[in-house]
């Protein structure tokens, strides 16, 4: 389509469309652009500059001191902790997104009635904003004296678990996964909806049964939208943030303390900002590395 | 060889289920919002009581509140302005006149959505607070409008796509110039798909926490940072909490069953529609 725009173009007005174009396009882009660079650039260029630094906004002046930031960063043991903490909510709440949210999104994919209703109710906690969520499931639902779940055990004669202070990462992992399972659904079940029906139609008069049909037709139908889930996720899960301030500060401990919270902590409780930069900055060569796959993904896309 | 009707009863009760799973806790809110509360913490929990307004009335009768509230609704809609505007000429030239460039610029505005924002929470930090900025509605509109261009950009851009192209070719070739090609033609052309996408920044502005939690205070804080905040007694005033935190996502709960479909696609980069 966009081929056919400069060919149509350019034969009515030859050589004065293409040189018109490039001065066309250039104040058009330039706004959004020069702001993204600002946005993007100039900050992590700061970032890496205060990491080679001893700064304390406690404690001035910075001063300079070498890679000693990083050698203190992979030597202390919280980071890693950290590490070990931000790769078991990521895995935690990837595997319940994808198993959940592909069942959910097939069971929802069917004709039934009240359909739609159906849907939206399942796709809802999807927007509920997070320090919501949390708020919801600390106090009201996994409460050990007054929440609801608390009660359930007690019913079948259970003792109710104190979820944040015995298993706090569970806790965590069950309240993103709560608003993350809807995510992998609605993208999933918007894919299920674009798959051809006259090829399920045609293997249903081959007598393909409903697991052939859903093994061998529909779940290879869904692995490029899951490939994107798993990757969209993962980056923000990296940075997840809001779930772990309103419920556990990162504590008992160190105990939910990830990634992405180790530098908050360091940057705004400990105004240490220059091991925080150090951090921020491996932070981003991970994150880096996982946009690396879903940018090519989508290139993919872009040039079918 | 039609599915039998067991198995369909049986998947569409299942679905049902799983819906109704899922909904729950947003439904335990909206009960425990209406509860006094002395009854919201009462053990059995109490299925049938007589509704009262008192905790909503309570949550919003509070300064406060009401403060955040409006500076969710200015925030949110003030980003999402600015981003269209910014992001609507920048859309029309890489829909319409793709060049060597355009895949490039379009790959690298995606990748820096990419950059985990804590990575950068110092400088923008310390930036804000040189520039005076620090727990302002235009800090934070700035930051949320920057967030969110990238996902505007790509949005505009897929539904652009759709366009057929000769309509603006025609008029271009009868010397209509590239702002009234997109006043006159380009907007009343792609409303719902401008319309969705403006959904969506509102959404992704109205539930953002990380920078308004961490770059504002008293004056500037939105709704997600007030009630972020008010977890710090713990497990008091909870009906209050559920009354305030209803009326923090009804919008956007139905903003987006509005929508979710068109959502998808922004929310993806456009990889899945």
């Amino acid at each position: 389509m966009s081929e056919a725009i400069t060919k149509t173009g350019g034969l009515r007005v030859t050589g004065r469309s293409r040189g018109s174009r490039q001065v066309n396009t250039l104040p058009l882009l330039l706004p959004a652009v020069a702001l993204l660079l600002l946005w993007s650039v100039l900050p992590l260029l700061r970032t890496l500059f205060y990491s080679f630094e001893h700064y304390n906004l406690m404690s001035p002046p910075a001063v300079l001191n070498g890679g000693l930031n990083y050698r203190y960063l992979f030597t202390d043991v919280s980071t890693w902790v950290a590490i070990e903490n931000s790769v078991i909510l990521v895995v935690g709440v990837l595997f319940a997104s994808i198993v959940f949210g592909t069942l959910i999104a097939l069971l929802l994919n069917n004709d039934f009635p009240g359909r739609n209703v159906a849907r939206l109710m399942a796709i809802a906690p999807f927007f509920v904003m997070s320090p919501v969520a949390a708020l919801i499931w600390k106090n009201l639902l996994l409460d050990p004296v007054s929440g609801l779940f608390g009660w359930l055990m007690m019913l079948v004669g259970l003792r109710p678990i104190a979820w944040f202070s015995t298993d706090p990462m569970t806790a965590v992992i069950i309240i993103y996964s709560w608003r993350w399972i809807p995510f992998a659904t609605l993208i999933l079940l918007t894919a299920l909806q674009s798959l051809d029906t006259d090829q399920l139609e045609a293997a249903r008069m081959d007598g393909a049964h409903g697991f052939a049909r859903l093994r061998y037709i529909v779940l290879p139908h869904l692995g490029r939208p899951i490939a994107i889930v798993i990757m969209l996720e993962s980056i923000f899960l990296l940075s997840a943030f809001a779930v772990i301030y309103t419920t556990t500060n990162g504590g008992p401990g160190d105990a939910t303390t990830t990634l992405t919270y180790l530098i908050f902590i360091k940057a705004l409780n400990d105004f240490s900002i220059g091991s925080a930069s150090a951090a921020g900055v491996f932070a981003i060569v991970l994150a880096n590395i996982l946009a690396f796959f879903l940018i090519r993904a989508v290139s993919k896309n872009l040039q079918r | 060889m039609k599915p039998s009707i067991s198995s369909r009863v049986i998947f569409g009760v299942l679905a049902w289920i799983a819906a109704l799973v899922m909904f729950f806790p947003i439904l335990w809110m909206l009960i425990t919002a209406f509860k006094t509360e002395g009854q919201a913490i009462a053990i059995p929990p109490l299925l049938i009581f007589p509704p009262t307004f008192e905790s909503f009335l309570a949550a919003t009768n509070n300064a406060g509140y009401i403060l955040f509230a409006i500076n969710s609704v200015v925030v949110s809609i003030g980003s999402t302005v600015l981003a269209i505007a910014i992001a609507f000429p920048a859309a029309y030239a890489l829909a319409f006149f793709p060049g060597k460039r355009t895949e490039f610029t379009l790959m690298w505005m995606l990748s820096t959505k990419m950059l985990p924002a804590v990575g950068v929470l110092m400088p923008i930090y310390l930036g804000l607070k040189e520039a005076g900025l620090l727990d302002t509605r235009i800090g934070l509109v700035g930051i949320d409008t920057l967030m969110n261009l990238p996902i505007v950009v790509w949005m505009l851009y897929s539904f652009f796509k759709e366009i057929p192209g000769e309509i603006l070719e025609a008029a271009r070739v009868d010397g209509i110039g590239p702002r009234k090609q997109m006043v006159h033609l380009l907007l009343p052309l792609s409303g719902p798909g401008i319309a969705s996408t403006a959904l969506l920044s509102v959404i992704l502005s109205w539930n953002e926490a990380f920078w308004s939690i961490n770059v504002t205070a008293s004056r500037a804080g939105t709704l997600a940072a007030y009630i972020a905040r008010f977890s710090a007694p713990e497990g008091l005033f909870w009906a209050k909490l559920s009354a305030a935190s209803v009326l923090a996502v009804a919008p956007i709960l139905v903003f987006g069953s509005l929508t979710q479909r068109r959502l998808v696609r922004g929310l993806t980069f456009g990889a899945v529609k």
